[in-house]
């Protein structure tokens, strides 16, 4: 099984060389931390930055320089800043490779919730309505259960959605999962140590399994 | 030649009245225009609409209207950093719309354009398209959103001239150049006032003819709502 750095190094292996990448709130922004050597990203921040460089040193922060989670952070060479509606701009326009985001819930048509809990939460959507509508390649970063044992991989999404048919992949602690086209979780990879057995008693949607399927390689 | 320039934010926001709709600049705590909304405090207008990306925190920004009830309803994209704000919207005290942040941004644009509504696929199949109206386009659904009117648009850059010319320093730009362009009367606080010529034209973020009304802020405070640094090897 996977702890949030596992996952977050899992789909680091997706990133492609020359990538434009916009990490969510969460666990995608430990993605940053895993990307490979020699692979060359530009990470998006959606309140308006290209090239997003890492926390500064203390001492060097500077107010006026943050992140779409409010913390301070630098630039690096050739990072550029823009206004919000380019930004979103950018977005809609799908100039950006791959947006990796955290999900409550996720169906098995790639329905995506994660912005509200009736009655319970209501921080708002943010980025996420914009960004899930627009991307064309989308990884939800998640664990696959919650803290109530209940699946959060399910045949209809029952919290309000953020969008429809949406979400490519999933990386949880369990697996990895491509979305079929026709509804269906379809497993690509086990976690290490953990049995098809764990997966399908995790899954409340359609699980298709498709042949051997091989345990995950980190590292 | 044209001069915009104000005392102070106190005279900047002389007209602004009970019940009026204002758009205030800012991502987070991120350039906000903290002189403007000191003056709003204030004055203590009421029952103000305030649409604005984030709502401040509990003791600086929005939050510092929220706490003293000046504000009826806030149209924002996220409001997760204050408790007060949570506490009156549960309570039915406070009135929210919550939208997707692209559209935020666009229908501050679109004010500034001059274009009434446009389509975006953001909130498609969400309670958002609630009430909206839905256009089919080359195989996808798009919702029809419109152009904020607001009746002040208030702002922070860094530098400005007396002609109204702004000039917006790092992630602080965000909101403030799309709502510049929105308001009906647009009011500048910049940290750097200077004579008409100084700034390059080349330069210049807002053309001067979005703003009416611009001043030097007296002091800021900047407030990081996140301070993440790294460890010096």
């Amino acid at each position: 099984m996977l702890d949030k750095n596992g996952i977050a190094k899992r789909i680091a292996k997706e990133i492609k060389n020359g990538y434009y990448v916009n990490l969510g709130i969460g666990i995608p922004t430990l993605v940053a931390n895993y990307i490979p050597a020699g692979i060359e990203v530009v990470l998006q921040s959606e309140n308006g930055l290209l090239g997003m460089g890492p926390f500064p040193y203390e001492g060097e922060e500077d107010p006026d320089l943050i992140n779409a989670g409010k913390q301070t952070v630098t630039y690096l060479k050739g990072s550029a800043v823009f206004d919000s509606a380019m930004s979103f701009g950018m977005i809609r326009a799908q100039k950006i490779d791959l947006t990796i985001l955290g999900a409550m819930e996720v169906s098995e048509y790639g329905d995506i919730a994660n912005w509200k809990i009736p009655g319970k939460m209501v921080k708002g959507m943010g980025g996420a309505m914009d960004l899930v509508a627009s991307a064309k390649n989308i990884i939800v970063a998640m664990q696959q259960v919650n803290k109530a044992g209940e699946s959060k991989l399910l045949p209809k999404c029952t919290l309000p959605i953020t969008g429809l048919r949406c979400v490519k992949k999933i990386v949880t602690e369990l697996g990895v999962y491509d979305i079929h086209h026709e509804g269906g979780f379809i497993l690509r990879e086990r976690a290490p140590g953990v049995t098809i057995e764990q997966i399908q008693n995790a899954t409340a949607g359609t699980l298709i399994i498709p042949g051997e399927v091989p345990e995950m390689v980190i590292d | 030649m044209i001069n915009k320039v104000v005392k102070n934010a106190d005279e900047a926001i002389h007209d602004i009245h009970d019940g009026a709709v204002l758009m205030l600049g800012g991502f987070g705590l991120c350039g906000i225009p903290e002189n403007l909304i000191a003056a709003l405090l204030r004055k203590g207008v009421k029952n103000l609409t305030c649409i604005s990306n984030n709502a401040g925190v509990d003791d600086f920004g929005i939050g510092l209207l929220l706490k003293t009830r000046q504000v009826k309803k806030m149209i924002s994209s996220y409001v997760g950093e204050n408790d007060e704000f949570e506490r009156q919207l549960l309570s039915g005290e406070l009135d929210v719309e919550l939208i997707p942040q692209g559209t935020l941004a666009t229908r501050c644009m679109m004010a500034g354009y001059g274009i009434p509504f446009f389509p975006t696929p953001a909130g498609v199949g969400t309670e958002v398209a609630l009430g909206k109206q839905i256009v089919h386009h080359k195989g996808k659904d798009y919702l029809i959103e419109e152009a904020f009117e607001a009746d002040f648009a208030l702002v922070k850059a860094w530098k400005g001239d007396t002609a109204g010319n702004l000039i917006y320093r790092s992630t602080a730009r965000n909101f403030n150049p799309l709502m510049a362009m929105a308001g009906k009367i647009t009011i500048a606080e910049v940290e750097i006032l200077v004579e008409a010529g100084e700034l390059d034209p080349d330069q210049i973020h807002t053309p001067g003819i979005y703003v009416h009304r611009i001043f030097q802020g007296e002091k800021y405070e900047k407030r990081i709502e996140q301070r993440t640094v790294r460890k010096r090897l």
